[in-house]
């Protein structure tokens, strides 16, 4: 166990805690630098859409765990960003004084991207600031289903269902979209996206955030702009989940609406609440187990009973076999676990399960709202 | 000129007349109370000064503005901050925290320089902290500086809700029983504090509070309300030998 003395304010501000924090998290960066060097193809395509489900879900996890906004419609925003990019790097935009559509390099194409699902966030953050909890999700979700109509129906645009070719991106003379290359921009982006969150909560904007979540109330006492903080979560989540979206495009190669449906919202949600809903590590934990749950399943059906592993609609009943026992046995999800083991260690060998035990919550005053 | 004042302050719910034409006024530097039993429109007061409520009739003035069109979160800005009587803290965040959302409404850094975490931003949370320590020296909350509000207990987490009015720096405290569910020892700290919040840092305290021991150390003047109308008022001695205020509480 080891305590920490602080002298000075900055102790608290920095992102590494102590010593430690260098040697672990520089080990983990070492690994994931050096992994396309050893790996196969495969497992290199595996990671690069592990990192892409990762940067969503630290997008959904800025709103649904940190601002306590819970939001059934990202895969509108993935969508609208992966169809951006599509747009701009494959089919151009015509453009005024322009003869051919024009067509941008990535480095402007995925920035606007999140730009764009970030837009339609605050479009969507503003008429339903008013609304909480259940409501908010239903009325993401309706978000969600007209976003998803409006790829299917705009063709000349998306081109519907007849679906969408997205281009590889070449610098030089090495395509940037597929294998290693793909896997350090994603790698790269994933991280620039982790760190910007990390700075967003260790300043008042992240502190307010977080106000409004546990009591709305006392945030607006406080002088926190309700309307103004929620829409900036909203667009910086939905701008988040937009970039994933860039780089999910590249890594389909096709796109159709069909990527972009009610299913992957949902996924996004089990992920921070599987992940451990109010942490950023949840979102990384998250995206490995959406995205090892797959192959965990389609492994484990050569050894069930042909009647079982062939029965229609087993995965989404495992998912959410997974996501209630989760949120009844471990609320903070795997990252909750992940600390209790940390502690068990940490304290051993007397570790009290009571300290995690949640303690019931003083009355509450009247809502106010 | 009086530093607060409410004139023919009321609001209706329906058809109850929660406060019904209410006035008074706070002179700077004083504690001033109101008290009156259950239901009385007490906290409704709260609400509607700190914005919360819009009122159906009457103004408030706060030095020398008019802030009875106010939008709720620039009330702290204007220097006038509050605690809740079931106490409305951040739970799943540290004391240190809660104090820090305190300054929210001191903080000027934009949206892209803290994304960017500037170097602009890394003074004004030193300049936050600096300021947030105060607070926690006022108030010796030293030992629980890391600690969960979900791990305290009622009576600190009473203290660290002061401490976060505090934070905003406020001319004005609004304190919503600050001594219910505290014990005697915790009550006499609390009217230690309360006496020097208004002594020390000069600052005016309006607050509800049914502990009438607390309420005659502390208060300047008391105000009685009773079914959302003014029943008395004047010095905490007055108003406890006044007969329509014993027969609000004890009835007749």
């Amino acid at each position: 166990m080891r305590f920490l003395f602080k002298t000075d304010y900055n102790q608290d501000i920095r992102i590494a805690k102590h010593s430690g924090y260098y040697w672990s998290y520089g080990l983990l960066l070492l690994i994931v630098i050096a992994a396309p060097y050893f790996l196969e193809g495969y497992y290199i395509g595996q990671m690069t859409q592990l990192f892409i489900i990762a940067m969503a879900g630290v997008g959904l996890m800025l709103l649904a765990g940190y601002t306590g906004l819970v939001s059934l419609g990202h895969a509108a925003f993935f969508g609208i960003g992966a169809y951006t990019e599509a747009v701009l790097t494959s089919n151009g935009v015509p453009l005024p004084f322009m003869e051919e559509p024009v067509i941008f390099p990535f480095v402007i194409s995925m920035p606007l991207a999140a730009i764009f699902a970030a837009l339609a966030g605050v479009v969507i953050g503003i008429p339903v600031l008013r609304l909480t909890g259940i409501y908010l999700a239903i009325a993401t979700f309706a978000f969600a289903l007209v976003i998803e109509e409006i790829l299917s129906r705009w063709e000349s645009v998306t081109n519907g269902y007849t679906g969408l070719l997205v281009e590889s991106l070449y610098v030089g003379d090495t395509e940037l979209t597929d294998g290693a290359p793909f896997y350090f921009l994603s790698l790269g982006l994933l991280v620039l996206v982790i760190l910007i969150s990390i700075n967003l909560l260790r300043s008042p904007t992240g502190r307010a955030m977080m106000a409004i979540r546990d009591s709305e109330v006392s945030a607006q006492s406080m002088g926190v702009n309700l309307a103004r903080v929620k829409t900036t979560a909203f667009a910086l989540s939905a701008g988040i989940t937009g970039l994933a979206g860039a780089l999910f495009a590249h890594k389909l190669g096709f796109l159709s609406p069909e990527s972009f449906t009610v299913f992957q919202s949902l996924e996004l949600l089990v992920l921070v609440v599987v992940g451990g809903i109010g942490s950023l590590h949840g979102a990384i934990f998250g995206a490995i187990f959406v995205l090892a749950l797959p192959q965990g399943l389609a492994i484990l059906k050569d050894y069930l009973p042909t009647a079982i592993a062939e029965t229609p609609g087993m995965e989404p009943f495992i998912f959410g076999l997974i996501l209630v026992l989760v949120i009844i046995f471990e609320p903070y999800g795997i990252y909750g676990r992940w600390l209790k083991i940390k502690h068990y260690f940490q304290m051993f060998p007397v570790y009290k399960k009571a300290t995690f035990k949640r303690q019931k919550a003083y009355m509450k005053s009247e809502r106010l709202k | 000129m009086s530093f607060f004042k409410a004139e023919n302050l009321a609001i209706n719910f329906g058809g109850v007349k929660a406060v019904d034409g209410v006035n008074f006024e706070i002179n700077k530097g004083e504690c001033f109370t109101i008290i009156g039993p259950n239901g009385a429109g007490k906290t409704t007061i709260f609400n509607l000064i700190s914005r919360i409520y819009d009122s159906t009739e009457g103004k408030m003035t706060f030095d020398g503005q008019d802030i009875t069109k106010v939008p709720p979160h620039a009330i702290a800005s204007l220097g006038i901050a509050r605690t809740f009587q079931n106490i409305e803290l951040f739970e799943h965040a540290t004391v240190l925290q809660n104090l820090l959302v305190g300054r929210h409404c001191h903080s000027r850094t934009g949206l892209f320089s803290e994304l960017a975490f500037t170097p602009s931003v890394r003074r004004a949370e030193f300049a936050h902290r600096e300021k947030v320590e105060e607070v926690i020296d006022f108030l010796d909350l030293q030992h629980y500086r890391e600690s969960l509000i979900t791990n305290l207990p009622y009576g600190v987490r009473k203290v660290v809700e002061l401490g976060r009015a505090l934070c905003t720096e406020p001319k004005l405290i609004l304190l919503d029983e600050p001594s219910s569910g505290l014990n005697v020892e915790e009550t006499q700290d609390m009217s230690f504090w309360i006496d020097d919040i208004k002594k020390d840092l000069g600052i005016t305290v309006l607050m509800v509070e049914h502990d009438m021991g607390l309420v005659s150390e502390v208060s300047d003047q008391v105000l009685v309300l009773n079914y959302g109308r003014m029943l008395a008022f004047g010095s905490p001695q007055e108003v406890q030998n006044d007969p329509e205020v014993i027969k609000a509480y004890l009835g007749e």
